[in-house]
């Protein structure tokens, strides 16, 4: 059996959750940050599913996008773990709890 | 030739002025350089004043001027000019030669001055702007000159600048003179007003001329008047005579230069000017402005006179002798005698600067003693001064013959003689005479004769320097009697532009010998009252409140003092606290009642709007803080809240498909 | 030609931008150039200038601000002109005499371009803008380098001179309402006739009437002046008094004289009898002083009365014959260059003292005479020339402005007339306090006049006998504009 938009989908949903999950409840701040790259590739799957199985042919959109989407997460991953290291100088600690000067 | 000489009037007054501005542009130290180019600035002038003065002789009534254009403004021109005639032509000559005297005189008197060049200077600057007067074709001009000469008298007579009391002097000189000026400018305005030009003579449309005149009409009266403040203050007229005296702080020099020849000269030289304007409408020859000029005349010439016979300074004494003459010629010109005064004006240029210069050689030989009671004996001891001093008197007094003030005086005395309005004038100026000749009989008595007191002890006689202008102007004032004589009037009709003819039957008229008679009575009364009298005076003895009375000059100058001046003065404080404390305080006033305004818009803005401004914050404020609580600062957290956002949504969503 | 103009307003600006930018040491030089660059733009614009033209010259229009009738106009006449020579003229003397950094050149600078707008500029919008521009740096210099009481004194000449702007304003947007214009050539075409008519054309004539009032300032509006003027620095004293005084007595010329003369005529006597009042009150005012700067500045009051005095004479008769007419502008415009000369001159003499004595009351000298004859001797001239002796500037201008008001309002004018007289009673009480007498112990170390000053004071001081003795090469500059005038008013 050849796999169907939803196999992709449903793939793609949990990733997502499981990304989520990781970004919601890790206290370290790499973990969330990879929590939050899986969301980044739960997203970049679901635009590559919706371009496979749009009507052909189609213009390579949905590659893209996701070549554009894994370039900027590489970055952002960068200056996040950049940011992680500079928090972590200064404060000694890379345990989000106890990063709560936004607080209102 | 006569051309050429009145288009170059104007170097007369330059050739002096560039002098002194030579002078002042020297370094003091240079004194012979100085004196030099003074008194060459003054032969030259001289010289040239000759020149202008021959040709005069030609014709009777000779008259040329010269006029320019000084500037336009608008399209309208203003036009200045030259004059030569009788009467300017002996003015310049008198004033070129008495300056020139006195210049060499100043020589020897100043020579020990620390600013001896700065003292040439003033005297050039002096002289030059004396000889403007005297040659002003035009009223502005000669109003100008005659500024410049109040501004030199003033420069002079403060010459000893480190002494408080010429500093004052020459202040008093120069306000009170430009009291009479303020007259004057205005007469003078007045004057431009009507006749459109203060040219006096401009082919026909002069002021003095016909056409001139006629444009005044009947304001002549008022124009002349305004115009005779200006000669009272500068000739010393009542009441503005009180700065002639003072004015003798100046060193001696320049109370001859002053007092004698040029500056009080000045005013009577100007009524003779703009004669045709005091005696325009004459009936009879009276108008109302000459008898104006009368009466001032003949209370300034008794009150002076009487108060100089209780002074002891014998500067002072002079000074007002000098003031008590002015007065005369002022009457003889006033009652008509045009002629005679200005003929007593260059007899008495002379001698009074004789009598100055001599005096100023008896100080100089006292060591800077000018009280008379102090000296005395001093005949022996300063031969060449006495004999000097002593032919001046009897010039002054009015004796007989062979000295020039007899000739002139009697003039006068005869002009007023025949004055149809009142015959008081003649008797007070008969009185006058008597009285002349007595406070100089006096001052000759006290300085020369009798005991040698404490100033004469070291007293000696002036170097040639000084003494030689003496012998000149003595010798002059004999001379000139010869010009004066009522048996040849030959000056008297060249001024008057007539043809003169030898008349010797004049000498055998009973009035002439009734002045004689009375300067022989002044002598002999001064000779009787104060021979051998002492350091008090005879008449303080006589008569002592009379005396305080005279010798504090009638109290004139306190009496201005505590009236005009006081009020003056108050009315500069109250300008002054007007000022301060009504303008200003009014000012003030507005301005707080704006303060006040604001204040009040103030409190409405605090305690009104503010207030529910400041209400409205504080619910926001309050609100704010409520909200704030949620912000935990955890980034989880608020991930979370996305979270469930986004699944709220999803399902809302939903619920909606 | 109206880059000449342009130049003149735009110099100054560019001056005063190098200067605030310029190294501290630099400054004053910078100054002093752009102020030798603008008099070298004068005086061309002097020989440019013909003067046999009666009307404006050197006109140059541009749209600005056409919704509010707003036009960059600006042209000048003989009056303008002359105005403009002694702005270039004492603005170098104040800066030479006033040793200060970069901020107060600059703000002198701005100071001058507006004045030249002012006496340039030919439409009401561009007027005002400059008017009131000259205002801001005075204040600020006052306020800045000024003496002890300046705060008073610069907040007091600020709300002064700014309440009387206000009310020249609402009176010049009125007549705009009105007539639709702002432009002071058709403004005095409209002035012929009626330009307001009732009680309205009497309001915005007295707006006008007090903003320039204050400006000259005519008594009693003038209570600002002496306060002003004694805490003003030196410098800036003589261009108050120089050059800015100058610009209220313009304004009456310019614009109230052209727009209401049958309200000007209507109220002469009033406006003589406050002339009369300035003149008499100032002088005796400054003889009540013992501050040698206040009574200067007293004196100052008392000689634009002179001015006020001439040309009220003149507005004040209905019938004016030409020549008198012509003879009192030709003194009042003669006087107004006269009195800025001789006044700042004045202002000058009386820093020196102070900086040489540290004080200026009348009574902290004596004796000068003795120790500094160059400075006496120069410092009189001054106060001659200011007293209105002949052979100096003062006497020309005064004899001709009551030449023509004697023959137009001669009660008025004997009365003025003894202001001459207490001037001199004023200077001559100061020449003896100061000058005569033995030498004060604290003037024993006074030094006479250094070479700089004598640079500033000899070409001034010839300036003073050149007008006194030959002042037709003033007087060309305006007489057509005067004859144009005393037509237009005859």
């Amino acid at each position: 059996m050849s796999p169907t938009l939803a196999t992709f989908l449903i793939v793609s949903a949990a990733l997502f959750c499981v990304g989520l999950l990781a970004a919601l409840s890790r206290r370290h701040a790499i973990f969330i940050l990879i929590g939050i790259e899986m969301m980044l590739a739960a997203a970049g799957l679901n635009f590559i599913a919706f371009w496979r199985f749009a009507p052909q042919p189609t213009p390579p959109t949905g590659v893209m996008v996701t070549i554009f989407a894994i370039a900027i997460a590489a970055a952002e991953a960068a200056v996040g773990l950049a940011l992680v290291i500079a928090v972590y100088r200064h404060y000694h600690t890379s345990n989000v709890d106890q990063m709560d000067q936004l607080k209102g | 030739m006569s051309n050429w000489i009145v288009a170059h009037l104007w170097l007369i007054p330059a050739l002096p002025l560039a002098a002194s501005l030579l002078i002042l542009s020297l370094t003091n130290a240079r004194r012979p350089l100085a004196a030099g180019l003074a008194i060459a600035g003054q032969v030259l002038a001289l010289i040239l004043s000759l020149g202008a003065f021959w040709p005069t002789l030609s014709t009777p009534g000779y008259r040329l001027f010269h006029n320019f254009t000084w500037f336009t403004f608008g399209e309208q021109t203003l036009r200045l000019g030259f004059v030569i005639d009788p009467l300017a032509a002996v003015m310049l000559v008198m004033i070129t030669f008495v300056s020139l005297c006195i210049f060499v005189f100043s020589v020897g008197y100043m020579a020990a001055d620390k600013n001896f060049g700065r003292f040439f200077a003033y005297l050039s600057f002096f002289s030059a702007a004396m000889l403007g007067v005297v040659i002003a074709n035009s009223l502005l001009l000669l109003f100008i000159c005659w500024e410049l000469v109040g501004l030199a008298s003033y420069l002079l007579i403060g010459f000893w600048i480190h002494k408080p009391s010429a500093a004052a002097a020459a202040k008093k000189a120069f306000i009170t003179t430009r009291i009479g000026d303020i007259g004057f400018f205005l007469g003078m305005l007045w004057l431009y007003g009507r006749s459109g030009t203060l040219l006096f003579y401009d082919g026909g449309n002069g002021a003095l001329e016909n056409a001139g005149l006629l444009s005044l009409g009947a304001v002549a009266t008022a124009i002349a008047l305004l115009i005779f403040c200006g000669a009272a203050g500068k000739s010393g007229q009542f009441p503005l005579h009180v700065w002639l005296p003072d004015a003798m702080e100046g060193p001696t020099p320049v109370s001859a230069l002053i007092h004698a020849a040029t500056m009080v000269a000045a005013g009577v030289f100007l009524v003779a000017r703009v004669y045709p304007i005091f005696s325009l409408g004459a009936i009879g020859g009276v108008t109302t402005s000459l008898t104006v000029v009368v009466w001032i005349g003949v209370i300034t010439a008794l009150i002076s006179a009487l108060i100089a016979l209780a002074q002891a300074d014998i500067k002072r004494i002079l000074a007002y002798s000098t003031v008590s003459q002015l007065g005369l010629m002022m009457v003889s010109l006033g009652v008509g005698g045009v002629a005679a005064g200005i003929m007593h004006l260059l007899a008495h240029g002379f001698f009074k600067a004789l009598l100055f210069l001599g005096s100023g050689s008896v100080i100089h030989g006292c060591h800077e003693e000018q009280d008379i009671r102090r000296m005395g004996g001093l005949r022996g001891v300063m031969p060449v001064t006495f004999l000097t001093y002593a032919v001046g008197m009897m010039a002054l007094s009015g004796v007989p013959l062979f000295f020039a003030g007899a000739w002139t005086k009697e003039e006068i005395l005869h002009a007023t003689s025949l004055w149809s309005v009142s015959r008081v004038p003649h008797y007070l100026m008969l009185a006058g005479v008597v009285l002349t000749a007595l406070y100089m009989t006096r001052q000759m008595i006290y300085v020369f004769f009798g005991r040698r007191r404490a100033a004469a002890e070291h007293a000696h006689e002036s170097p040639a320097v000084m003494t030689w202008p003496l012998v000149v102007l003595a010798l002059c004032a004999i001379a000139l009697s010869v010009v004066l004589t009522p048996a040849w009037p030959w000056l008297h009709d060249f001024l008057l532009g007539e043809k003169a003819a030898v008349d010797l039957g004049s000498l055998i008229q009973p009035g002439l010998y009734v002045a004689f008679v009375l300067v022989a009575l002044g002598i002999g009364l001064g000779v009787f009252f104060y021979r051998g009298a002492g350091e008090v005076d005879p008449l303080e003895r006589a008569a002592p409140p009379l005396f305080r009375f005279l010798a504090n000059r009638m109290w004139l100058d306190e009496l201005y003092d505590w009236t005009i001046l006081a009020v003056a003065r108050f009315a500069a404080r109250l300008a002054d606290f007007l000022d301060r404390y009504f303008w200003d305080g009014l000012v003030r006033l507005i301005g707080g009642l704006g303060q006040l305004v604001g204040s009040l818009t103030k409190g409405f803005d605090e305690r009104g709007i503010n207030a529910g401004v400041n209400d409205a914050t504080g619910v926001v404020r309050g609100l704010g803080r409520l909200v704030s609580v949620r912000h935990s600062g955890q980034v989880q957290t608020y991930l979370g809240v996305i979270a469930v956002g986004l699944l709220a949504l999803l399902l809302f969503y939903a619920w909606l498909t | 030609m109206a880059h000449l103009i342009a130049g003149l307003i735009f110099i100054p600006i560019l001056g005063a931008l190098f200067v605030s930018v310029a190294p501290r040491n630099y400054a004053r030089h910078i100054a002093l150039g752009s102020c030798l660059i603008t008099a070298l733009f004068a005086l061309d614009l002097w020989r440019d200038f013909d003067p046999a033209i009666a009307g404006l010259q050197m006109v140059a229009r541009h749209a600005w601000i056409p919704a509010i009738g707003a036009e960059l106009q600006v042209g000048i006449d003989g009056l303008s002109l002359l105005l403009v020579l002694l702005t270039s003229l004492v603005f170098p003397f104040a800066l030479f005499a006033q040793v200060r950094g970069r901020a107060f050149c600059a703000l002198m600078l701005v100071m001058q371009a507006a004045l030249y707008g002012t006496f340039t500029a030919q439409n009401f919008v561009l007027w005002f803008l400059f008017y009131e521009m000259s205002l801001i740096p005075g204040f600020l210099l006052i306020k800045i380098w000024g003496g002890p009481k300046r705060d008073r004194a610069a907040t007091k000449f600020f709300l002064y001179t700014f309440l009387g702007s206000v009310a020249m304003l609402l009176a010049f947007l009125y007549i705009y309402f009105v007539r639709g214009t702002f432009d002071f050539a058709e403004l005095a075409a409209l002035g012929k006739g009626d330009l307001l008519s009732g009680k309205m054309a009497w309001l915005a004539f007295a707006g006008i009437f007090l903003g320039l009032a204050v400006k000259v300032p005519l008594f009693p509006f003038h209570t600002w002046l002496p306060d002003a003027y004694e805490a003003a620095p030196t410098g800036v004293s003589m261009v108050l008094t120089g050059a800015l005084s100058k610009m209220g007595v313009y304004g009456f010329i310019r614009l109230l004289l052209p727009l209401f003369p049958n309200e000007m005529r209507v109220a002469g006597p009033w406006l003589l009898g406050l002339a009369v009042c300035s003149i008499i009150f100032a002088s005796l005012a400054a003889w009540a002083q013992t501050d040698l700067k206040r009574m200067v500045a007293y004196l100052s009051i008392n000689h634009l009365g002179y001015c006020m005095l001439g040309l009220f004479a003149v507005t004040a008769t209905a019938v004016v014959p030409p020549a008198e007419a012509q003879a009192a502008l030709s003194g009042v415009f003669l006087q107004i260059f006269n009195h800025g000369i001789t006044a700042a001159a004045l202002f000058f003499f009386v820093g020196l003292l102070e900086q040489r004595r540290g004080a200026r009351g009348l009574n902290d000298f004596g004796g000068l005479m003795q120790r500094t004859p160059l400075l006496c001797g120069w410092m009189s001239v001054a106060m001659f020339s200011s007293l209105g002796l002949p052979g100096l500037n003062g006497f020309v201008g005064e004899f001709l402005i009551f030449k023509g008001s004697f023959a137009l309002a001669a009660g008025y004018t004997a009365v003025a007339v003894l202001g001459l007289l207490i001037t001199a009673i004023v200077f001559l009480r100061a020449m003896q306090a100061l000058f005569s007498g033995p030498l004060a112990q604290s003037c024993g170390q006074f030094a006479d006049l250094r070479l700089g000053e004598k640079w500033i004071v000899i070409p001034v001081t010839l300036l003073m006998f050149a007008v006194g003795i030959y002042p037709q090469f003033v007087l060309a500059i305006f007489n057509t504009t005067v004859t144009q005038m005393a037509r237009l008013l005859g």
